[in-house]
């Protein structure tokens, strides 16, 4: 069924269709309307789902982190400052392979405060080891909010996964989003397999246990193998998804016009599509550029970027944060990825949009116009405008 | 009410909390552990903070839980129970689970009184059914006697030294206890590890109550506060017989003392056993301060007893 919602909608419904055990959460700008609209299906008797209104994010992750150990199906959502506040459990969530389901409206991290969106929480988290996916739109995030329960119940994989979705951009503008019935969903994501509940009293367990030298890194390479896991998991689900949606996912990122480009760019989230159109200006006046949007950042699937950007002449890596003291996140991803090629694409790094600004088409124009001029690669951040 | 017998025959057929756990010699939290879980018969699940307690039973690969137990961090014990009764009451609603679960944390009072505040106070708030107990050895002891809100004034601490200026920690003790109290949760309490079965008693009467429980024991460390090992009780009785730890409960909002010296013991007798108070028997300016403990002992005694009257009675 096809409506004209928010991309906070949308997610809402998704959860709503999934109807999970326990939903903790705390509001925040922009995510608060999550939090409102399932509120209000429980309230409205629509969903048997837990509400736990906690007093801080801290604690929404906390009672995620405790509803999903008892052996009970869990999400929550947050932005920003309130991931900040998680994280501290978000890697507890990783470490005691807890597959709790995130929305993270993204929005840029204080000081200056600013509610806008940027990627500086979900860089917050980059290494906390949870999966991260990232939306263009408000149907990728419906879609990637069902896939991601799939990603994170899986045996394989068993962590949390964050799909994130840009605050504002995609959580409150109305887009067209075709829903699936309910049913389908339901079968989709099936039922949740707990292991070792707690509520399971007859076979107690010690969930979060002291690990010292002795075994602390033997435990933490076993979740590593949780998260090497994650590809193979990823593409399946998409499989799957894609035949009970009707909808094409294929692959860890969308690649855009990309097969014969010579300039390309890498960008997350909401701003490829910005950036689709400039790749359709710039095609009918003849220059032969293209897109790599990667859905799934975390773990970073390395080698099929390098793959899928190695014929290019220039790569542009679009960062919407700063990783301070060093170059932007994904682009560090991009550059490692392709270093082992022969012949390696020329690579710029620029910072955009932070706490919310307009990035246009006529930006991204600039940008794919400014890379045939690199002769070299372009060490010093370059910014997408910035007032200097 | 469970007698040392009903409480040994329970440990007997199923022990909850083991040996094997590495807490140190006279230490009394196992003591008030295994009370509390023994006066409980239905099947338990335990939530703990970082602490002493956590870190000396869960060394992987053992554990000295033998019913199931979490740790997630310091500051959210109360916000971890949450989750584990919501998943409780949700798998119930939908018939995946029929067994009677009770939930209970025990927390140091560094996880209780400072950094696991916000969580318990929100907990309280929200009205999950769950027993919290504060093993509240007045300190940060797993990490070496640092000084806590739980601290008492004067008390030597790591973070609150006696130095040739200040002589221990310069602050009261906050009132954890009313606080809670505040809330206006079913059940609150206050309890001393050298009276088990009044805390036997105390746990079972609160887990009548469906809501909210708290229950505040006062938890000896030797180590911290430099006492022989061997002291643990009688250092928890000393506290109740000189009125600084009371006895009470709180019931529906009904104030109940549950022990009422007899005679007024002077705090210095507690004090002056100590090594955490010993400046303050050397000289003039202890003297001064310790009139100060006593002046404070006895205003929060005279409140407890003004309130008992106030709002005393079974209601």
């Amino acid at each position: 069924m096809r409506k004209a919602i928010t991309g906070h909608k949308a997610v809402a419904e998704a959860m709503r269709q999934i109807e999970p055990d326990v939903v903790a959460v705390y509001p925040i700008t922009p995510q608060s309307e999550i939090a409102e609209y399932y509120a209000d299906y429980v309230h409205n008797g629509i969903v048997h789902t837990e509400l736990v209104p906690v007093e801080s994010e801290h604690s929404a992750l906390s009672a995620c982190v405790g509803a999903a150990a008892a052996g009970g199906r869990v999400m929550t959502a947050t932005s920003s400052q309130g991931l900040a506040l998680m994280v501290e459990v978000l890697y507890i969530a990783a470490g005691l392979r807890l597959p709790v389901v995130m929305a993270l409206a993204n929005r840029s991290l204080s000081a200056p405060i600013n509610i806008h969106g940027d990627h500086s929480d979900a860089y917050l988290a980059r290494d906390s080891g949870a999966v991260q996916i990232f939306a263009e739109s408000a149907q990728e995030a419906y879609d990637y909010t069902l896939m991601a329960q799939r990603i994170a119940e899986d045996m394989r994989v068993r962590l949390p996964v964050i799909v994130n979705l840009d605050g504002f951009t995609l959580t409150h503008t109305v887009q067209p989003v075709d829903l699936l019935d309910d049913e389908p969903v339901k079968k989709f994501v099936g039922k949740f397999q707990p292991v070792s509940p707690l509520l399971d009293v007859d076979h107690p367990v010690t969930w979060g246990a002291f690990a010292m030298p002795d075994y602390y890194f033997e435990l933490k390479r076993a979740q590593q193998a949780g998260m090497e896991a994650v590809p193979a998991v990823f593409l399946e689900v998409q499989r799957e998804f894609s035949q009970v949606s009707g909808r094409r996912y294929q692959g860890f990122f969308e690649a855009y016009k990309l097969v014969d480009a010579e300039y390309a760019l890498v960008v997350l989230g909401s701003t490829a599509g910005t950036a689709k159109v400039a790749v359709d200006e710039l095609r009918a006046q003849g220059m032969k550029v293209g897109l790599l949007k990667p859905w799934l950042w975390r773990p970073f699937p390395a080698q099929a970027v390098a793959e899928a950007v190695a014929h290019v002449k220039a790569v542009a890596v679009l960062d919407r944060a700063f990783s301070f003291g060093t170059l932007g996140a994904l682009f560090e991803d991009v550059a490692a990825a392709l270093y082992p090629l022969e012949r390696r694409p020329i690579l710029a790094n620029y910072i955009y949009g932070l706490g919310g600004r307009d990035i246009t088409v006529p930006d991204l124009i600039k940008v794919f116009e400014e890379l045939p001029r690199l002769t070299q690669n372009e060490w010093a951040l370059r910014y997408i405008g910035l007032r200097e | 009410m469970p007698s040392i017998k009903v409480l040994a025959e329970r440990e007997e057929r199923g022990v909850r909390f083991t040996g094997g756990h590495t807490l140190c010699a006279g230490c009394a939290e196992p003591m008030v552990v295994r009370t509390v879980l023994h006066a409980i018969p239905d099947p338990v699940v335990v939530a703990s903070p970082t602490g002493c307690l956590e870190v000396a039973t869960s060394r992987f690969p053992g554990t000295a839980w033998n019913v199931p137990w979490i740790h997630v961090a310091f500051e959210n014990a109360a916000a971890v129970i949450s989750g584990v009764e919501a998943a409780y009451k949700a798998l119930k609603k939908r018939g995946l689970i029929d067994k009677r679960v009770r939930f209970v944390v025990c927390a140091g009072d560094g996880g209780t009184y400072d950094i696991g505040l916000q969580a318990l106070s929100g907990a309280l708030e929200r009205g999950h059914d769950f027993l919290y107990v504060c093993l509240n050895n007045e300190a940060y002891m797993n990490t070496g006697v640092q000084r806590s809100s739980a601290t008492p004034k004067c008390a030597a601490a790591t973070t609150a030294p006696v130095g040739d200026v200040i002589l221990g920690k310069p602050q009261e003790r906050k009132d954890l206890t009313e606080i809670v109290v505040a809330h206006g949760i079913p059940y609150v309490a206050q309890a001393a590890v050298s009276h088990l079965i009044d805390l036997a008693n105390k746990v079972e009467r609160a887990m009548k109550y469906e809501g909210p429980k708290f229950i505040n024991v006062l938890t000896t460390c030797p180590l911290g506060w430099r006492t022989p090992r061997d002291s643990a009780i009688q250092q928890a009785k000393l506290a109740v017989e000189t009125r600084y730890w009371p006895l009470y409960e709180v019931i529906e909002g009904r104030y109940k003392i549950n022990y009422k010296p007899k005679e007024r013991v002077p705090v210095e007798e507690w004090l002056k056993t100590q090594g955490r108070f010993r400046h303050l028997f050397r000289d003039e300016q202890g003297k001064e301060l310790m009139a100060q403990i006593q002046a404070e002992v006895d205003r929060r005694w005279e409140a407890l007893l003004a309130k008992e009257q106030c709002f005393g009675g079974n209601g």
